[in-house]
């Protein structure tokens, strides 16, 4: 693997003793490799019980009985929670207070909305006890026959995808494109349901104490979190103690907290001790989101040289029969091609499943891997090498907007990702290749994109009068790496070396650092924290050159700069005076500020913001066999300023294997009569393992972003899967032929195809 | 988990006596019986373990030549008995290739024997499954079936049997030794599995209460090393069943197939011995046009149980691959990848 450092030579960026930038490994890494690291299953207060929910095996309609005699009688059984026997909720499950306040099944009712869903929950002393309990229910249900599928129900057109965009964007002439094209694609995609599958499943250990509740539980967004559940129980949000130290991957599961982990809450009410309850992997599949099934209809025009005239791009997506989450598949077209016309819309049918949610790169991953195919068959139409295809219509402002970017190195990534895959004298033609033993050779391109997002963050800093900084802000780390990535921002805010600070992080008890998800906690989080050391020292300065005895006196808040655990006259460097010189002179035992992280809505309104990058894959297959290997991918991304070249790496690495699995593995099988999935677990839910991971190379690009926010800061979360499931597809069809449009590829489409 | 007795039998003798009783059933490693009965799938009342009885660990040669492999010996163990992998490179390949490192060091030669079918509709407690639950119906039937049957399925029931292992072994006329009331028997492995006909519940040969102790591997078998191979095609590159797999052994004396062996997993409630290919084998030239001629007779019976008619193809091309393989000679150590089509990979 390669490593490129991608130090920023800037020199406002540039400190003495710069963390940001440096490939640190975890700062918990040695927790967790030693199994110290605590998650939330492993908390085990003394007076704990064990709640199991029961799950409907029906997809619609009603729960006629439960026996829930046979249930308590079960030894260790303590009480089961029923639609008629729970505790009251303060606000219905059912409210749409915001748009994030997704419907959530909490034992309102009877109703019975999708297979899966919690019907009881059973609380007992010992898990199996609880298990058994669960079982003994045997509801009797009355059924009604499920929606399944794409063409379920009658398409409507929805009122908004995504969070707050507009089901349907025109630019330019449509009709105009079409009548110039010369070259056209039609084609239509499927992609299947997908489930995100974190490692860790959502557990939660909840205690109360009166009317205050202590939660471990994984969260990627503890304050979202406090409020639906102060909301629903009818209590403070500050008197809801959320601990989330780490989290076994989220993906988006944990952005908002699910009913599973509210239900208990309500069991460790109902019973009056602290409950531990953990979904089993099984019962991930439903009530905690999912991608949604998409059928995805691209319309591509062209001229002979292969200059886009059009791009129409319209999604069939899947949302459940309770609620509204649209994935946003087309928009995947707004911003990467200049095509004068672009249209995207959306459909979206209703079905008896549980809401689908934001799942790593929602629209972006679903719409990707269609836009990016149908590029590759424009390409191919025109007689064009796709790369070329692609800088033909390299997009110098946004499309769709008409917006500048606010940078954007994408040019450098396909030409360094391109130089690195040896991409020159790939032949037009499929199946020409073959390697020393027999099988077909494919390459294929994509390229990745996502826009560079930031949500609402707070920081608080702190010097203390030993000189030793502390930062604070309740930010997530999902395996993603925040604790490392936030500390080395932290230290660089305080211009402390990393030992000199303290980050502290991972419960709701801190500032509210706002959510993980959009790729944009470090960027967020990060400009809070960089603000918050700006103020700190501000109030520093403050009282140093404010004093005659100080030798900054008279310097003025401008004409001191902090290095190393100093201030530093900018006039004379040699008058300085440490951090605990000023305090202890001051006679303050400490200094403390906050500072918030947020978008500039006026660089926001100025600025198209996206991070870029190129995916090259190479694919062999069995000319008899079918079978598919993938046996290269290099990707180059520009994503701004990379704070920790290691955690961006094992991201960008994470996100293109998540875009392998996209074109070759991953697919939730659904019973099209019963509505229940088939492979709700992780044998039969296939991701790629190790054996199927190809050798990766993973270059990142120089990019100095000065709008984006303070740091320059750009996500990587990702971004990976975006053009990285494209490329591997079309070197699917490069060495076959065979344009598989139907995710994921499976073996028979090839064994068929190559006849 | 429902609540059950467990018990510990120090001897066959006692195993027997305590898995005789109705609802009883022999813990190995459980990695397959733990996952069905945390699903609900098996309900036992009584689980008899069997992991520490004496004897059923060994890997003894006998005297005939033929090699006897204890019950309890873990699919990794005898993977990587190097004397093992060099006498019956074929059957080492088809262990290696199935389920995962942890899963092959646990897992017993008795329980991959007796491993139940993958059919998703089996796991779901919800559906309507014959092996389930005689006279429910057959859920599969009409529903997601691209992996199930395509041999000597019936209506009653289209699942296949999953194990890589037994494929090999019965093609090379393995044989199983059950101790049971009426005391000590033996079966050809090609007899343990049945088809499912009318009484798809009927899954194996064995009475309540049979104990498989150990697994034979005739003499004959050896002679099939220098041309053994196991080919097997799945979704991911580990970790994953076979969509189909197929094991071809042949005896190759001055240029003329003497003696072949041929056998196809993932298309059959058993393990499936082909000897229509065999005979079709038997005598000819090693080339390609007999190889296709054997696959087909190898398929000849073939049709599919739902969305998988394409298996049948998949298996024919198997066939003559792992033939093509075969011929070539066994490699002389195990691929990094074992039974993948890119086993043969640099750098694989
Ligand atoms: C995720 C996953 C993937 C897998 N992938 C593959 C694969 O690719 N290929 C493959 O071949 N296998 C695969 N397996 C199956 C695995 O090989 C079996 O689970 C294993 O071999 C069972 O052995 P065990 O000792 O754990 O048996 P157990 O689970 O203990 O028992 C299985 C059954 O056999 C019975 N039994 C056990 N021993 C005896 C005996 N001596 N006499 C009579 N009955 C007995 C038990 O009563 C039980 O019904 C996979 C399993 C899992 C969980
Ligand atoms: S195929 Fe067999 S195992 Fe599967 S549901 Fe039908 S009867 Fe049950």
């Amino acid at each position: 693997m390669t490593v490129e450092l991608n130090l920023t030579r800037d020199p406002a960026h540039l400190r003495h003793g710069s963390n940001i930038g440096q490939p640190l490994t975890r700062t918990e890494g040695v927790l967790k490799v030693t199994g110290k690291a605590r998650y939330a299953a492993d908390n085990h207060p003394p007076g704990m019980v064990y709640a199991v929910i029961a799950t409907s095996c029906i997809a619609r309609g009603r729960v006629k009985s439960l026996d829930v005699a046979a249930a308590r009688r079960h030894p260790g059984v303590i009480d089961v929670m029923t639609p008629a026997h729970k505790p009251p909720l303060a606000e219905d499950p059912d409210a749409k207070g915001n748009p994030f306040a997704f419907r959530m099944e909490l034992l309102q009712s009877d109703e019975v909305r999708y297979a899966n869903q919690a019907i009881a929950v059973v609380i007992a002393e010992t898990l199996e006890a609880a298990t058994e309990g669960a079982a003994l229910l045997s509801p009797r249900y009355q059924v009604e026959i499920a929606r399944v599928g794409l063409d379920a129900t009658e398409a409507y057109a929805p009122p908004v995808v995504g969070i707050g965009n507009p089901a349907e964007v025109r630019h330019g002439d449509i009709d105009a494109g079409f009548a110039a094209a010369s070259k056209r694609i039609d084609a239509t995609y499927q992609t299947p349901a997908q489930y995100h599958n974190a490692m860790e499943p959502h557990a939660i250990v909840a205690v109360w104490d009166g009317d205050r509740l202590f939660l471990d539980t994984p969260s990627q967004g503890m304050a979202m979190a406090q409020m639906r559940i102060a909301g629903l129980f009818g209590i403070p949000p500050g008197n809801i103690h959320i601990n989330s130290p780490f989290l076994g991957g989220g993906f988006g599961s944990k952005g908002l907290v699910s009913g599973p982990q509210v239900l208990g809450v309500m069991a460790a009410k109902l019973v009056g001790r602290p409950v531990k309850l953990v979904l089993r992997r099984s019962q991930m599949y439903g009530p905690v989101g999912h991608r949604s099934a998409t059928r995805q209809r691209i319309r591509i025009g062209s001229d002979d040289a292969g200059q886009l005239t059009v791009i129409d791009h319209e999604a069939r997506i899947t949302t459940s029969s309770f609620d509204d989450f649209y994935e946003p598949a087309a928009d995947a077209s707004h911003t990467l091609y200049a095509s004068p016309a672009i249209r995207t819309a959306h459909e979206a049918v209703r079905v008896d499943t549980g809401t689908p949610l934001f799942m790593r790169a929602p629209g972006e991953a679903t719409g990707s891997i269609v836009l990016e195919s149908a590029i590759d068959e424009a390409a191919f139409a025109c007689g064009i090498d796709p790369l070329e295809f692609r800088l033909k219509n390299y997009a110098e402002v946004e499309p769709t907007t008409g917006k500048p970017f606010s940078s954007k190195a994408l040019r450098q990534c396909y030409a360094k990702a391109a130089e690195r895959f040896g991409w020159a004298g790939r032949p037009l033609q499929p199946k020409q290749m073959r390697d020393e033993n027999g099988f077909l050779v494919g390459w294929g391109m994509g390229t990745a994109t996502f826009p560079a997002l930031m949500f609402q963050g707070n920081a608080r800093a702190v010097i203390r009068a030993d000189g030793r900084g502390v930062m604070e802000s309740g930010a997530h780390d999902m395996g993603q790496g925040a604790w490392t990535a936030l500390t080395q921002i932290s230290a660089d805010a305080l211009a402390l070396d990393l030992e000199q600070i303290s980050f502290l992080s991972g419960t709701s008890d801190l500032p509210d650092a706002g959510i993980a998800g959009g790729s944009a906690h470090t960027a967020t989080v990060g400009a809070a924290i960089h603000n918050a050391g700006a103020a700190v020292i501000a109030k520093l300065a403050e009282l140093a050159t404010s004093d005659q005895r100080s030798p900054l006196f008279g310097a003025g808040n401008a004409g001191v700069v902090a290095r190393a655990g100093r201030l530093h006259r900018r006039d004379d460097d040699a008058r300085s005076e440490s951090y605990a010189e000023i305090l202890a002179r001051a006679g303050v035992a400490e200094v403390e500020a906050s500072g918030t992280g947020a978008a500039d809505p006026a660089a926001q309104s100025q600025y198209a913001m996206h991070a870029h990058g190129a995916v090259f894959a190479e694919v062999k297959v069995d000319p008899e066999l079918g079978q598919i290997r993938a046996t290269r991918l290099v990707g180059a991304f520009a994503a701004g300023r990379i704070i920790n070249p290691l955690m961006v790496q094992s991201q960008l690495r994470g996100g293109m294997i998540w875009g392998l699995s996209f074109a070759l593995h991953e697919e939730a099988v659904m019973d099209h009569r019963s509505g229940r999935i088939l492979n709700a677990n992780l044998a039969e839910y296939h991701v790629p393992v190790n054996a199927d991971v190809p050798p990766m190379d993973v270059i990142t690009v120089d990019e100095h972003d000065p709008h984006v926010n303070p740091l320059g800061i750009k996500g990587v979360g990702e971004i990976g899967i975006t053009g990285s499931a494209g490329a591997v597809a079309n070197a699917v069809f490069h060495a076959t032929g065979i344009r598989v449009r139907n995710f994921p590829i499976k073996i028979e489409e090839i064994v068929m195809g190559l006849g | 988990m429902m609540n059950f007795d467990y018990v510990r039998p120090a001897n066959v003798a006692d195993a027997i006596t305590a898995a005789s009783e109705k609802g009883a059933s022999y813990l190995a490693s459980g990695t397959n019986l733990l996952d069905l009965m945390k699903g609900g799938v098996s309900r036992p009342s009584r689980l008899v373990d069997v992991t520490r009885l004496p004897g059923l660990d060994r890997i003894e040669h006998l005297a005939d030549g033929s090699l006897r492999i204890g019950a309890l010996v873990r699919n990794a163990d005898l993977a990587h008995d190097a004397e093992f992998a060099r006498n019956y490179p074929a059957v080492a390949e088809a262990l290696l290739s199935g389920a995962s490192a942890q899963l092959r060091n646990a897992a017993t030669v008795g329980g991959n024997l007796m491993q139940r079918t993958r059919c998703a509709y089996f796991y779901d407690a919800g559906s309507a499954c014959n092996r389930r639950w005689p006279g429910a119906g057959c859920d599969a039937l009409k529903g997601e079936n691209r992996l199930h049957a395509v041999l000597g399925w019936s209506e009653g029931c289209i699942a296949t049997h999953p194990s890589d292992f037994c494929v090999p072994l019965v093609a090379f006329d393995a044989i199983v030794e059950i101790e049971g009331k009426g005391g000590r028997r033996e079966l050809p492995l090609e007899a343990l599995h049945r088809l499912p006909g009318d009484a798809p519940e009927h899954e194996t040969a064995l009475e309540r209460g049979d104990l498989i102790v150990a697994l034979r591997l005739p003499a004959n078998a050896k002679n099939f090393a220098g041309h053994a191979r196991y080919i097997k095609v799945r979704e991911r590159t580990s970790y994953a069943f076979a969509v189909v797999s197929a094991a071809a052994a042949l005896r190759i004396e001055d240029g003329r197939i003497h003696e072949a062996r041929l056998a196809l997993g993932g298309v059959a409630a058993k393990p499936w011995r082909s000897r229509e290919a065999e005979q079709v084998l038997a005598g000819a030239a090693p080339d390609t046009t007999v190889y296709r001629e054997a696959a087909r007779a190898a398929l000849a019976e073939a049709k599919p149980s739902g969305d998988n008619a394409f298996k049948i193809e998949l298996a024919q091309r198997i066939v003559v691959r792992a033939l093509t393989l075969a011929a070539a000679g066994t490699p002389d150590r195990i691929a990094a990848l074992p039974g993948s089509p890119f086993s043969s990979v640099a750098g694989a």
